[in-house]
């Protein structure tokens, strides 16, 4: 299977999705509402304690809850893919003539257009609310790149579950065991330097703490130091892992 | 020419289940082959592992001269598969069920689109094919779920219990259907628990239970093996049943059976019996006793009998009709 017939085949499918995006919106919901609940409560509820002001707060906050909002999109993901894969209709993919992985890499793509959407609505939430971004067109560019290979990265540990788990609920349970220590054990929601010893020393390796150092750097115009290319390596290296894993399982999945 | 289906020796287990215990199959190109069995006898397993779905424990299976294992890819651009629950996505609309199955065959943009409003004609759906699947009704779905199967024209159809939970009408556009893919040269294995729609269809029956296959033929083959004739007779009079039974006994030899509403009398013909020497004898004493017929004749045994025979067991097919 050439690689341009593969991506061929995996566009198409990603167009299946995108359809029913279209067709029934409602889906699309949760990703609406989640950041606008998101900020509010972020923002109301911990900004003084934790900055003195929420307005201070806010724009230590939103390149964070940006990237909280992909991690909760990619459950998303893993839900309907575990769904999706109990319809007969991937009997029908797999019995065509097409790549193994591409009924995957369709799903991870259609869901490109939920990270987009989620990761514009933070943002722009967070404007209205004053968050103000002093950096540059391409720090811009780039803070939302390093977001999205981060969220593609991550979709292929969705993968994994969506394919591996018997039941929707397991998929919830086993995304939110992931999703939480990577989320909550991080820098999104308090600065590192204010957390307990023990604590520090996991999220100062989570990949999630140095995707949101490296966004809030390019987005505030900061020195990022190496958060950077520590996010891409983390990046990097979970595709690396996951992708393998989630196309064996979805093959040996029957 | 080379067989369109050859099989030999398939064995799946599932835990301590065994699907399939060594199956033999051989269909040559152009038939319909009917893989009939009560549930669980191991009908979906074949056809799953005969359309790469699924990898047999051991044994070898080739579709179209290509093995279903280590030339998968060959094989599924060969193929069309209807599975036994719809494989269609009810959040499509029908045309854009068709035209993403062409787009993933790689026809054209606009090719893949005259190709999905072609079939949707085909199958009476041109009208319902803008609408969302999930408002289609049962057999809808079902025509729509073999019209994406027919996309890339296959050569090989398989098709599991195409007419199950179908109402009659549907299931005589089912099989007028597969008559007229058999009329374009394409190969169909079908599956089915209806010994009728076997019968109805296929030019060659393969009888499943358990994973073994008890039986291979054609149907008439099938029947004459196993059931013989069978010489029946209906007295215009119910009244006179019993008569009717002592006679049909005395001239056949073997013990009559009334059928389902108790007005027909039913019973093998022994091996080697002349059939018009039987109802000659039957005629002349019907006569003699004054009894008129509404219904009289021999018949080859039917499928229901010939599972009987076979398996031991009744066809779970009358009940779950």
């Amino acid at each position: 299977m050439s690689p341009v017939r593969a991506a061929r085949h995996s566009i198409t499918l990603a167009w299946r999705n995108l359809v029913k995006f279209r067709h029934t919106p409602d889906q699309l919901l949760d990703i609406v509402l989640m950041p606008i609940v998101f900020v509010l409560m972020f923002v109301f509820l911990f900004g003084n304690a934790v900055s003195g002001d929420w307005r201070t707060y806010l724009q230590f906050v939103i390149p964070g809850i940006a990237v909280q909002a992909l991690m909760f999109a990619t459950i998303g993901s893993a839900l309907a893919l575990n769904t999706d894969l109990r319809n007969g209709i991937f009997d029908r993919f797999r019995s065509l003539p097409i790549a193994r992985s591409a009924p995957l890499v369709g799903h991870i793509l259609g869901d490109s257009v939920k990270y987009v959407l989620s990761i514009v609505l933070v943002f722009a939430f967070g404007a209205v609310l004053g968050f103000r971004t002093h950096g540059s067109l391409t720090a811009i560019l780039s803070a939302a790149g390093l977001m999205l290979a981060f969220a593609f990265a991550t979709s292929w540990i969705a993968t994994l579950i969506g394919v591996i788990a018997r039941a929707p609920e397991t998929v919830q349970a086993l995304s939110l065991v992931l999703v939480f220590p990577l989320t909550f054990g991080s820098n999104i929601f308090v600065p590192t330097g204010k957390l307990p010893g023990w604590l520090q020393t996991w999220v100062k390796v989570n990949p999630v703490t140095q995707l949101s150092d490296a966004v809030r750097a390019l987005l505030l115009d900061a020195p990022p130091g190496r958060a950077v290319a520590w996010s891409l390596l983390w990046t990097a290296g979970i595709v690396a892992v996951f992708a393998p894993l989630a196309v064996n399982a979805y093959r040996r999945w029957a | 020419m080379s067989p369109a289906i050859e099989a030999a020796g398939l064995v799946k287990r599932y835990g301590e289940t065994t699907a399939l215990a060594g199956v033999d199959l051989t269909v040559p190109p152009g038939a319909v082959y009917g893989l009939l069995g009560p549930n669980g006898a191991g009908k979906t397993t074949a056809v799953r592992i005969l359309s790469t779905l699924l990898r047999p424990d051991s044994g070898q299976a080739r579709v179209g001269g290509f093995d279903v294992q280590r030339q998968a890819e060959q094989v599924r651009r060969l193929i069309g598969l209807t599975g036994q629950f719809a494989a269609v996505d009810e959040a499509l609309t029908g045309y854009e069920n068709l035209l993403l199955v062409a787009r993933l065959l790689e026809l054209p943009a606009r090719r893949a689109g005259q190709r999905a409003t072609e079939l949707l004609e085909r199958f009476g759906l041109a009208e319902a094919g803008g609408r969302l699947v999930k408002t289609y009704s049962g057999g809808m779905r079902r025509r729509l779920d073999v019209a994406a199967s027919l996309v890339g024209t296959p050569s090989v159809l398989f098709l599991d219990e195409p007419t199950t939970g179908l109402d009659p009408r549907s299931r005589g556009d089912v099989w007028d259907l597969v008559r007229g893919l058999v009329a374009d040269g394409t190969t169909v294995l079908l599956t089915t628990q209806y010994l009728e729609e076997a019968d109805q269809v296929s030019h060659g029956i393969c009888v499943l239970d358990h994973g073994r296959v008890v039986e291979t033929g054609t149907p008439a083959q099938l029947k004459a093996k196993v059931g013989g004739q069978t010489v029946t007779a209906r007295p215009a009079d119910r009244g006179r049943l019993a008569d009717v039974a002592a006679i049909v006994a005395d001239v056949t030899g073997a013990t009559p059976a009334g059928d389902r509403d108790g007005s027909l009398v039913s019973a093998a013909l022994p091996a080697g019996t002349s059939a018009r020497t039987v109802l000659a004898a039957l005629a002349g004493r019907l006569e003699t006793a004054g009894i008129e017929v509404a219904e009289m004749g021999v018949r080859l045994a039917s499928l229901d009998e010939v599972f009987l025979a076979l398996t031991g067991q009744l066809a779970t097919a009358e009940e779950t009709r």
